[in-house]
């Protein structure tokens, strides 16, 4: 039995601005510009918002910061910030606030130019006490602690985490939208700097600029729009920790426990995903989400990805933008992944069109490994 | 506000207690008294809810559960996370080597220095 509110809210329209390198602007200049872009594909005005969601990494207050920027006068706000995985967590809290009719069209954005404004990854999350006299780098000691331990566990190798890479490089190759174009080989990423191991820079997302906006209404006029409506379906969100300090088992994310609660939620099984967005902040992040959503048994991620099988042509599409390792990732990487669901579905995905686009995972990841948020997209055919 | 929570914030918090017990050149955790269960990184609460939190030396001996070396111009050092041997998982570095395998058994001993702090050397076998 999905959950009431399946089906009830919809994405409508969906902006993106400064995606790679946007010179010149702020990061609230392109969440801006996002937002312009996505009220002008749903046909609709900045007046008609009446809610904002939003989270960035450079505002202490963003969805006030939003609400001055572009004039609003929302009824409904909320700044909740879970890192990456904010904005899964937003499109659920949105689809509650709209199905409560609390608001009628709700504003889901984020907007960074780390990487014009400084080329390394802008975060405002504080240091843990506990942890700062061993001198971690936020966050990527935390997610190469997290691969040493997959490797000794379950034998993954370096060579299982360069395929990852190559097969976000290869998505990227048919996207023209892509930030990291060009051949990629496992040898090229192998060869890479080592930053901490057993991670090199080409395990590493990319640092770009870019915003994304996107609007949803409830779904009884979801049709009046342009642009094919894109439904909610579901979405849970799921934490256990904070620090890599305290995380239980670092080869296994409370994507465990989010997975399964929106594969209710939404009324879906694994056979019904024609798309799946994971988001790829590391390497090692796709093999724990595919083990974790169900994907396969629980240490067999690495080999599961092996042989192209999350590549264009291969068994599972995964990351068909190319993902945060090859298409964009300015800080927060959680708006792009519904950017690539709503492109999806709508069949406006160009040469990666996926043939069969009906049902897309989302799925979020904030801090280090510890905010896990798994929503669902559909199309009309999925209602 | 009961005695036991009044007593507390009239000495000072776990973590004061634990940096003060750290410029002894101790390494203390803290073990509910009543459960006996050990908890760090020092805190107000156990994760089962005992208040009642007394300190005690850490047995020192530990096994590295995760391991990175984080490589800089300016030097490469190791952050890795150790189970205690008492339970609790911190994260530290091991000193002396570039790296450990996993599951390589560790002996903590104070660092002194402005920030005192439990690093780890490889156990002598």
């Amino acid at each position: 039995m999905s959950h009431p509110i399946r089906g009830k809210t919809a994405i409508v329209g969906m902006g993106t601005a400064g995606v790679g390198e946007a010179p010149g602007f702020s990061a609230i200049e392109l969440l801006g510009l996002s937002v312009h872009e996505a009220l002008a594909d749903a046909g609709l005005e900045l007046s008609d918002i009446d809610a904002v969601f939003a989270a960035t990494s450079s505002h202490a207050f963003a969805s006030m910061s939003v609400t001055e920027y572009l004039g609003l006068k929302p009824k409904y706000f909320d700044s909740t910030n879970v890192g990456g995985s904010s904005f899964e967590m937003h499109l659920l809290q949105a689809s509650l606030a709209l199905e409560a009719g609390l608001c009628d069209v709700a504003l889901i954005c984020y907007g960074s130019n780390q990487r014009t404004a400084g080329g390394r990854l802008v975060s405002m999350s504080e240091p843990q006490w506990h942890e700062t006299a061993y001198g971690p780098r936020h966050p990527i000691t935390a997610y190469a602690l997290a691969t040493s331990r997959h490797m000794h566990q379950y034998g993954t190798t370096r060579e299982m985490l360069a395929d990852v890479a190559v097969a976000a490089r290869q998505w990227a190759n048919l996207n023209p939208a892509a930030f990291a174009r060009g051949p990629l080989s496992r040898e090229d990423v192998l060869a890479k700097r080592m930053i901490s191991d057993p991670l090199t820079a080409g395990d590493c997302c990319l640092v770009t600029d870019g915003a994304a906006a996107c609007l949803m209404v409830r779904a009884d006029r979801a049709r009046d729009f342009p642009k094919p409506p894109v439904y909610f379906l579901g979405a849970a969100g799921a934490n256990w920790h904070r620090s890599i300090q305290a995380m239980p088992d670092l080869t296994v994310t409370c994507a465990s426990e989010s997975g399964p609660r929106a594969f209710a939620m939404a009324g879906l099984g694994h056979a019904d995903v024609d798309l799946v967005m994971l988001y790829d902040a590391f390497t090692i992040n796709m093999i724990l989400f595919l083990e974790d959503l169900g994907f396969c048994p629980k240490g067999e991620g690495g080999r599961f990805v092996q042989d192209g099988r999350i590549a264009p042509g291969g068994e599972l599409a995964v990351n068909t933008n190319g993902g945060g390792l090859s298409c964009v990732h300015p800080g927060m990487y959680g708006m792009f992944l519904i950017a690539e669901g709503v492109a999806q579905i709508r069949r406006e995905a160009g040469e990666r069109q996926l043939a069969r686009a009906d049902v897309a995972l989302l799925h979020g990841n904030g801090g280090t490994l510890s905010s896990q948020v798994t929503a669902f997209l559909g199309s009309q055919a999925t209602l | 506000m009961d005695d036991q929570t009044s007593t507390m914030i009239a000495a000072q918090g776990p973590q004061a207690t634990y940096e003060a017990f750290l410029a002894e050149g101790r390494f203390m955790i803290q073990r509910a008294r009543r459960t006996g269960e050990y908890v760090f990184y020092p805190k107000v609460m156990s994760p089962s809810g005992e208040t009642e939190l007394e300190w005690v030396e850490a047995s020192g001996g530990g096994t590295v559960y995760a391991i990175t070396v984080n490589r800089r111009r300016e030097g490469s050092y190791n952050v890795a996370l150790v189970d205690l041997d008492e339970g609790p998982r911190m994260m530290t570095t091991i000193t002396g080597v570039e790296t450990l395998p996993i599951g390589a058994r560790v002996r903590a001993r104070v660092e002194p220095g402005e920030t005192p702090r439990v690093v780890f050397e490889p156990e002598e076998r």
